[in-house]
């Protein structure tokens, strides 16, 4: 088996036990003799707390709050930022911010002692929206701007650029929450032991979870140890949440010294989760006599909600991949987190990039219809290539397969003959998308701040088993890893041993998140192998650590975002094909191809999956996935309202790749499980647009408003507002 | 007030006292340790919870244990232990049908229930089985192939 191309598929060794269900997750364990936890929360997005009143509390059941941590301990969690309250104290800033936490016994009387609190609050007036944020209404409650963070970025001269425009137009491009709607809904246990805790989670980065915690009891982070439990899905939903559902679980065990244990069901979890940030771009764009883009300025403002946690970080990504696939001559991105009282919005797939890549592709596409041209001709114009010039000032440093990609999707998607043939407002249309993905952290960030480690332990038995803190959640990294370390031993998968982390026995290889995990780690199992090998078969039992080194010569200043963001990026091309029908205005999607550059694929089959569902979950935020918030409250709270794809949706996919070995990643792969859910919105909005013939600058777009636009929209051919 | 309720759990009798209200999800995860069958939505929205009732396939988060009185139960844990079973979890394990795993129990009920009555789907009959079943993970393309590869690898057993 092992002198075979690494990318030839295997089954995937999670396979059986989760199609018996014979898998556990968190839920399925039973944690006797831990108490059920249940969380008390703020019922308005903004005010005062006054009062709360208990019903009188059982023996054994008692109410947790911010008065319960131990002197020393900090009310935080520490999640990059340290803003956001385990529990509130005296101010509420969103609806859903936990207040405290019920404990006791029996689950159903903890929730019938939970609908018995009342709580007195002094109302203020909330900031929903990013322009109410904006606007500061109600009164700023971050800083004195209601701004938890900003970033500018710029190359070139835009002012000088802008002067010598030949006209300069302005648009807005916004996007709407999403909600992740991992199956497996949130749900965690933590037990006392000894002088430390065990926590039992639902969760992505077991590290960040300790890391975040501990100092709610002045503990270390060792004293917190987490092992993770099968993670049914979690596209950045369990980044940073698990931490705010295990906060008040650790508080609680401490007081109660028993465990206790919490698992939401699909109602809390939609309404008190985190989701991806809502999006308004506004772009100012000059364009020479013949049309051509000289300058493109843009404002970025992500609706952070009511504290900052990870956001800024997600705001960079977004303002680093605001010019997409493109290469202008003069750029400036000015990034601005803005405070609102909705549930904090934290990381999903993609991680702010989706946003601006969105924001971009549409944006390009009606410069190029107010000029009468196929937004596919203007856009080729600006491809980026090897060599030139990123949003950070920095360089391409690998070879851009665009072009080839586009030519594979033109191909497979007859996109020439359908973009010549269907006539905009015909009734049907072909929308194509251009979208990368920087892999792993930021700059240096890999070195500087994650230092990843990782340890192949080899036993006598022959057995293998690989030490690192990353996480299986669904994207099949469970059989990625064995896989590369099998490969290079050339010994059987089976004798090669990864289980799900546990805190105390694993080495730190940072978060299973921004796509770091192959293209990182990955590259430490397969370096960590290579040491191995020449003493497999002489020694019985020994360790193999390998720490992450960033490649030299590619320099990147944190403080002011300038020089290389990403070494490598995974790039995409897709086209969506839909009809829309002229009465009822609902629209069908007849087809979809897609092609990816991800370096070189380790097994084709998990990557086709991955490609599969992230192409799906993109079409699901462009169309369905409609999650309001009216006066501070999430209007959709179920699977029933919150409508995410079902097998009926979508036709099969054209699931296309290009080979383009990264050199620093293991056999030459590089992340992708993010890059996959990027541009598949922008190309069915192009289609849209182009069958109903009217411009689109907004998703999500559920059936019901494309008869408004049918109706009463802007033709795609009208100019876009002129600025100076 | 509690009954005594009476059923055949995957090929079983069984027996207990309880709510004839309490959800059949809750029996067969709590009394009886079904963990297979997974709760996703608790409206009967996501398939997760997904168990052959009397040969026919219902969501258990809405169906009270009441109902299923003098009934047959067929889990996961069932079906999985059966020859057409073991063929669809086989085509799943090939055919890539697997992420994050927590809506493959429903999905394989599913499918075991879909070419029990259509041995030979279309990819849309396929489609139109599976609508019931609420995947975020795979974008369902390579679940539908998988159940093609069941249909095909199990031949005529699907017809008997």
């Amino acid at each position: 088996m092992v002198a075979c191309d690494i990318s030839k598929a295997v089954r995937r060794v999670d396979a059986v036990s989760k199609s018996e269900g014979t898998i556990k997750y968190v839920s399925d364990y039973s944690f006797d003799d831990c108490l059920w936890g249940r969380l008390v929360r703020s019922g308005i997005p903004r005010g005062k707390i006054k009062a709360i009143h208990l019903p009188d509390l059982p023996e054994g059941y008692r109410f947790v709050t911010y008065k319960d941590i131990p002197e020393g301990g900090h009310n935080y969690l520490h999640m990059i930022a340290t803003d956001w309250k385990c529990f509130a104290e005296d101010e509420v800033r969103y609806v859903g911010e936990t207040i405290g936490i019920l404990v006791g016994p029996d689950r159903t009387k903890v929730e019938d002692l939970k609908q018995k609190i009342v709580i007195d609050y002094e109302e203020m007036t909330p900031a929903v929206t990013i322009d109410e944020g904006l606007e500061c209404k109600g009164g700023a409650f971050v800083n004195s701007d209601n701004i938890h963070c900003r970033l500018s970025l710029n190359v070139g001269d835009v002012d000088a650029a802008f002067k010598k425009a030949a006209k300069i137009v302005t648009e807005t491009v916004e996007t709407g929450f999403q909600e992740h709607v991992y199956l497996e809904t949130n749900g965690a246990c933590c037990i006392p032991e000894g002088d430390h805790y065990v926590v039992y989670a639902s969760a992505q980065c077991p590290f960040y979870i300790a890391k975040s915690i501990s100092p709610l009891l002045n503990l270390t982070p060792d004293k917190v140890i987490v092992r993770q439990t099968t993670t049914g899905g979690a596209f950045g939903g369990k980044e940073h949440f698990p931490d705010v559902v295990c906060g008040p679980l650790l508080v609680a065990a401490y007081v109660m010294k028993k465990g206790v244990k919490m698992f939401f069901d699909r109602e809390e979890d939609i309404e008190n989760s985190v989701k991806r940030h809502p999006s308004k771009v506004v772009f100012k764009t000059g364009l020479d006599k013949d049309g051509n883009i000289i300058a493109m300025d843009s404002t970025v403002c992500y609706n952070v909600g009511g504290y900052l946690a990870s956001s800024f970080v997600v705001l960079q990504r977004g303002c680093f991949h605001v010019t997409g696939c493109y290469s202008f001559p003069n750029i400036r991105s000015v990034g601005l987190g803005v405070a609102t009282n909705t549930f904090p919005s934290c990381a999903f797939r993609g991680f702010g990039a989706p946003q601006t890549l969105f924001a971009v592709e549409t944006h390009l596409c009606h410069l190029a219809e107010m000029q009468g041209l196929d937004p596919l001709e203007y856009k080729r114009r600006y491809f980026i290539k090897q060599g030139d010039t990123t949003s950070t000032n920095g360089k391409v440093v690998e070879r851009v397969m665009i072009p080839e990609m586009l030519e594979q999707v033109m191909k497979a998607s007859d996109y020439e003959r359908k973009a010549r043939e269907y006539k905009w407002g015909s009734g049907r249309g072909i929308g194509i998308s251009f979208y990368n993905h920087g892999g792993a952290f930021t700059g240096n960030g890999e070195q500087a701040i994650i230092k990843a480690r990782c340890q192949l332990h080899k036993s006598a038995n022959g057995d293998v088993e690989i030490l690192c803190s990353q996480t299986e959640m669904g994207q099949g990294f469970h059989t990625i890893l064995p896989k590369i370390a099998a490969h290079v031993l050339e010994i059987p998968m089976e004798k090669v041993i990864f289980k799900d982390p546990d805190t105390s026995r694993v080495p730190d290889s940072g978060p299973t998140a921004a796509s770091r995990s192959t293209m990182i780690v990955g590259e430490l199992v397969e370096k960590a192998a290579n040491l191995m090998k020449p003493r497999y078969d002489k020694e019985e039992d020994f360790t193999v650590e390998t720490h992450y080194e960033h490649p030299e010569g590619f320099p990147w200043d944190q403080s002011t975002f300038q020089g290389y963001a990403y070494l490598g990026y995974g790039w995409g091309v897709c086209a969506v094909e839909v009809e829309v029908d002229p009465c009822t205005a609902e629209i069908t999607t007849k087809g979809i191809w897609s092609s990816h550059d991800c370096g070189h694929l380790i097994d084709e089959r998990i990557v086709h999956g991955q490609v599969n569902g992230g192409v799906i979950q993109g079409l699901g935020w462009g169309s369905t996935e409609v999650m309001q918030n009216i006066g501070g409250h999430f209007k959709q709270t179920s699977m029933s309202d919150y409508i995410i794809p079902t097998s009926m949706d979508f036709p099969k996919q054209g699931v296309y790749f290009v080979e383009n070995p990264y050199q620093w990643g293991p056999f030459g792969a590089k992340g992708m499980g993010e890059l996959v859910f990027n541009g598949s919105a922008a190309a069915y909005i192009d289609a849209v647009s182009k069958a109903i013939g009217k411009r689109i600058s907004s998703i999500p777009l559920p059936t019901e408003e494309v008869m408004t636009y049918m109706l009463h929209g802007t033709d795609l051919k009208s100019e876009l507002q002129e600025v100076r | 007030m509690e009954t005594r309720i009476c059923f055949r759990l995957n090929g079983k009798g069984v027996a207990l006292t309880t709510d004839p209200l309490r959800r059949l999800i809750d029996v067969l995860r709590e009394d009886f340790d079904c963990k297979g069958v997974k709760e996703g939505c608790s409206e009967g929205e996501c398939g997760a919870c997904s168990v052959l009732f009397n040969g026919k396939m219902v969501t258990s988060c809405i169906i009270p244990i009441g109902a299923a009185d003098g009934q047959e139960i067929m889990t996961i844990e069932g079906v999985s232990a059966t020859e057409k079973g073991k063929i669809i979890v086989d085509a799943f394990a090939d055919g890539g049908a697997v992420q994050c795993g927590y809506c493959i129990p429903g999905m394989v009920i599913a499918a075991y229930y879909l070419l029990s009555n259509n041995p030979d789907p279309t990819d849309d009959e396929i489609r139109l089985g599976i609508s019931g079943n609420i995947c975020r993970c795979t974008g369902y393309d390579l679940i539908v192939e998988s159940i093609h590869l069941a249909a095909k690898r199990g031949g005529a057993i699907w017809k008997s």
